[in-house]
């Protein structure tokens, strides 16, 4: 069995990075220009599993356009193997997804938004001269009409 | 115009209570009466002798609520005879989160040895009227006269992963703040953990 591969159906994962928020914390402010749609969820957050497929659903479409989603799971880093892996896989994610190994939350919520309770899930879309955030899962059609509106602009 | 100005102040009055829902330092907190794990009913007036509360929302499956069971039961020791025993209230609803459910509370509980009542808010009232929105989220109230004044909300500690990494134990400092006669520095911080599952919300 040594060597095989573990499922040869699933689509290419990348590995997923576990960092901590000092680590992290660039992927917030990276100056391009790419709109960059940074996204926090765990696979124990119900409404966060509920807005993945749209989140999916407008990567692909924008897929030749400057637009990247970067999924940080707050996921137990002891879960990593036993739940993290095997969820990203049985969901054929194909995004990039970080593990954010931070316990003193306390510390990196307010650095990332003063007014963030923490509540996941939690969504930053920025680009080089806008940032905006939401708090609620979203659909397909307002999610797309964010990416859409963002990326007409000149 | 009158009737546009009267829309107006509804609609301010309405965006106020939205926001002004939920506890802060300093306001009077509200008794309850819940079903315990062992079909009893408690309410906070059943403890004559207290100081004051430590009231933890928390629940059997939300990740955060089983990296603190023992820390929890570890507070509760070593506070309840210092006059502040730990309620623990689990204020999901079991049709949106199965392993909420009361008999689960009650393996829960018996497993992981808690040494407090751990109350099931049914009708998701009591975690509203808190303002409490994680699992697990702290309140410890102090009683002056007939009152329970909320003295500290928030997390439990900075290390959710590992109670040995801990350092700063945010609640065990607003109890021993107390204890000494003095107000918990900080008396906030912000709760870490699930959202409460509430089928009404959001």
């Amino acid at each position: 069995m040594l060597g095989q591969p573990l499922n040869p159906q699933v689509p290419d994962m990348k590995n997923i990075r576990v960092l901590n928020f000092d680590q992290f914390e660039p992927s917030l402010h990276l100056k391009n220009d790419t709109i960059y749609l940074v996204n926090f969820w765990a696979t124990w957050c119900a409404p966060c599993i509920a807005e993945l497929p749209a989140i999916k659903a407008v990567e692909k479409k924008y897929s030749d356009k400057k637009f990247k989603v970067l999924l940080v799971s707050l996921d137990l880093p002891g879960q990593l193997k036993s739940r993290l892996i095997p969820f990203v896989r049985s969901n054929k994610i194909t995004s990039d997804v970080v593990l954010l190994d931070d316990p003193n939350q306390n510390r990196w919520i307010d650095q990332v938004d003063k007014n963030w309770s923490g509540e996941i899930p939690y969504t930053v879309i920025y680009g080089k001269d806008f940032r905006d955030s939401y708090t609620h899962s979203f659909s397909y059609k307002t999610l797309d009409s964010i990416i859409n509106r963002k990326i007409k602009l000149p | 115009m009158r009737s546009i100005i009267s829309f107006f102040l509804i609609f301010f009055f309405a965006v106020n209570i939205a926001h002004s829902s939920g506890y802060t330092i300093g306001d009077k907190a509200a008794d309850f009466k819940l079903k315990n794990i062992d079909q009893k009913l408690v309410s906070l007036s059943n403890y004559p002798d207290a100081k004051g509360f430590v009231v933890i929302f928390t629940c059997n499956g939300c990740p955060y609520a089983q990296a603190y069971q023992d820390r929890i039961v570890e507070i509760d020791k070593k506070y309840k005879s210092k006059g502040y025993p730990v309620i623990a209230i689990n204020p999901n609803d079991p049709a949106i989160a199965p392993d909420d459910s009361f008999d689960k509370m009650v393996s829960v509980a018996k497993k992981k040895g808690f040494t407090f009542p751990y109350l099931v808010d049914e009708k998701q009232e009591v975690y509203k009227n808190y303002g409490a929105t994680r699992t697990p989220h702290v309140y410890v109230l102090q009683k002056k006269g007939s009152d329970l004044v909320v003295q500290y909300i928030g997390a439990i500690d900075d290390n959710y992963q590992d109670a040995t990494k801990v350092t700063s134990p945010f609640l065990a400092n607003a109890l021993d703040a107390l204890i000494a006669g003095s107000r918990p520095e900080p008396s906030t911080t912000k709760a870490i953990g699930c959202g409460i599952k509430d089928k009404n919300k959001k």
